[in-house]
């Protein structure tokens, strides 16, 4: 082959790569821009402070969705981060134990789960024998979602930790514990924080599950054994509506729900921005 | 079990004795004296068997399997008190195998077995009820990567070994002065005393692995292991860690394991050479490179192998 025809052709495919990446980000780029000309003139100041108004009517808020989001995001996180993170510490610790193969194959199977099957389960064990929807099952039923994410990443995270660090610790009379606790976790938990933080920014936007077992609430609840409202409900419920005021709300409600998943990213990044340890990238 | 020590004569007559023993260098002696007390040393009583005097550190017919695999075959070998012993051998003899059962490392491997014994001043580390956290915490080591606790900062690495005792250990300033005790004596003191709050990946790979070994004496132990300390290390950190190694004698019993046959001279007052898992000679370092009695030894250390 001629030098001319390799350059060429390494020029044709370093473009192909370049055009690639470029697409990646198309689609995120194009809601992003849509979303600012649709919603943005609705974000005033109300709108995280004010109720939403009866459908049909102008004006109003989404606080209590805003807050619900926040509930049902802490009881989600409350639920699956610790479960998430020992059962990731317990796979990579045993890497190749029997059970350890189970487990990571049905945490697999359970990330990949439609999360409206998800929601169905939920409706049947946490709603229906409980005479209610309620925040508390909407919680849990993301904190389901959450808990095979965090698994993994946290699995992957302390995987990446060289097995000489772990060795240097039990050469000095660590125990296998103190070992796991005090040096591999704390080497792993930039990676790992980034893990949890994406698993929530990533049910902080799901819906499918929240139908059947949070509801939606037009009023203002805090209440765990009561529905309450959430973002994506919320988002939901205007989005269906004939009405165009309806319809920016929506707009608005989508921007704010984005923006939170961004904020989130941008923390999980500043937490992360390794000062020592491995991994957050 | 213990072996009785006529026996072990008997196994392996090629056990270096006493006569073979290089006296203690006259430059050793007139170091001043470090900081920590010095033990003192076990006498070699040859004649005296109704005194039996222990060796800081000893195998008797140590075995070590990976699963079926015997990576270490049969060895008997004494490591004495304030004296540097260099193991060598090609790649895979199971030299750093027969290092890591000398503090148990070897079984956390999983799959692995050892057989035999090690005694660690004549008590077995092995029988006993003995704990490799205890065992661990008496024989200190150095892998051949440094392996700086990422986490921690310069000081707190050094104090890693210190914290796990918990209340029984040091107290705050008591910890302060093992640092930089421990750290003087890795020769690290002068470069680091400025930085000691900062991480530790911060410092160089030479100054790494002198934390390392300063990490590793802040518990002060009866005994150093060194595992091809040097090996990642570029001709300058290498020459500060071998007189490290040097100095330190004065104080401890060292097992330095070494592919490289020039260190194992430079630092070294005994020589084992192993093969396939056997020690085939233990020597004075200066007889083992010069006069070996073993053919196979002959061939390795004049370059005809390995």
């Amino acid at each position: 082959m001629s030098r001319r025809r390799r350059q060429a052709q390494s020029v044709m495919m370093i473009s192909m790569t370049y055009a690639a990446a470029a697409i990646a980000t198309l689609p995120l780029l194009l809601i992003l821009l849509h979303l600012l000309r649709e919603g943005a003139a609705f974000i005033r100041p109300g709108f995280f402070t004010e109720m939403p108004m009866p459908v049909g009517e102008d004006g109003g808020g989404m606080a209590n969705a805003i807050v619900g989001t926040l509930i049902l995001v802490g009881v989600a996180s409350v639920i699956g981060l610790p479960i998430g993170i020992g059962a990731g510490m317990y796979l990579a610790e045993r890497r190749g134990a029997p059970f350890a193969t189970a487990v990571r194959f049905l945490s697999d199977v359970l990330n990949g789960l439609p999360s409206i099957v998800l929601g169905i389960f939920a409706w049947e064990f946490l709603v229906r024998p409980f005479g209610g929807f309620s925040a508390m099952a909407g919680g849990l039923a993301l904190g389901a979602m959450m808990i095979p994410l965090v698994t993994r990443t946290t699995e992957e995270m302390i995987r990446l930790v060289p097995v000489s660090l772990r060795e240097a610790a039990l050469a000095l009379g660590y125990t296998r514990w103190r070992t796991s606790m005090t040096i591999v976790l704390r080497t792993a938990l930039p990676g790992i924080v980034t893990g949890a933080l994406v698993a929530i920014a990533r049910i902080a936007g799901e819906t499918a599950p929240l139908l059947f077992t949070a509801l939606g609430n037009q009023f203002w609840s805090t209440s765990l054994d009561e529905p309450i409202a959430a973002l994506p409900l919320q988002i939901f419920s205007y989005a269906i509506s004939p009405y165009d005021t309806a319809h920016a709300q929506a707009w608005a409600g989508a921007l704010v729900l984005i923006a939170i998943v961004l904020v989130i990213s941008l923390i999980a990044r500043y937490a992360t921005r390794s000062r020592f340890g491995l991994g957050g990238d | 079990m213990r072996v009785e020590d006529a026996e072990a004569e008997a196994a392996w007559p090629r056990k270096a004795t006493a006569e073979e023993m290089p006296e203690p260098r006259k430059d050793a002696d007139t170091q001043p004296a470090p900081a920590v007390s010095i033990r003192e040393p076990v006498p070699e009583a040859p004649g005296q068997p109704e005194q039996p005097v222990h060796p800081r550190l000893a195998t008797h017919r140590l075995n070590a399997y990976f699963g079926e695999v015997r990576a270490v075959r049969n060895a008997t070998v004494e490591f004495p008190d304030r004296q540097v012993t260099a193991v060598i051998g090609p790649s895979g003899c199971g030299k750093s195998t027969l290092l890591r059962c000398l503090n148990r490392m070897h079984e956390t491997v999983p799959g692995a077995g050892v057989e035999g014994d090690v005694t660690l001043d004549g008590s077995s580390i092995y029988r006993g009820g003995s704990s490799a956290i205890g065992v661990r915490r008496n024989i200190g080591m150095v892998f051949q990567r440094p392996t700086p606790f990422p986490t921690m900062s310069v000081r707190d690495n050094v104090a890693s070994g210190l914290r796990i005792l918990g209340r029984g250990g040091p107290s705050r300033s008591e910890a302060d002065g093992i640092v930089e005790d421990s750290l003087t004596r890795a020769g690290l003191w002068d470069e680091v005393k400025d930085r000691l709050r900062e991480s530790a990946i911060a410092l160089s790979g030479g100054q790494q692995q002198r934390l390392c070994i300063a990490r590793a004496l802040a518990t002060k132990p009866r005994v150093l292991l060194l595992d091809e300390p040097t090996a990642s290390l570029d001709p300058l950190s290498t020459q500060t860690i071998e007189e490290l190694v040097y100095e330190l004698r004065t104080a401890i019993a060292v097992v330095i394991v070494t592919h490289n046959m020039q260190q194992a001279a430079r630092v070294s007052d005994r020589t084992a050479f192993m093969l396939g898992g056997e020690l085939i000679e233990v020597a004075a370092t200066k007889t083992l490179f010069t006069n070996p009695s073993d053919s196979r030894t002959e061939a390795y250390v004049t370059g005809r192998f390995g």
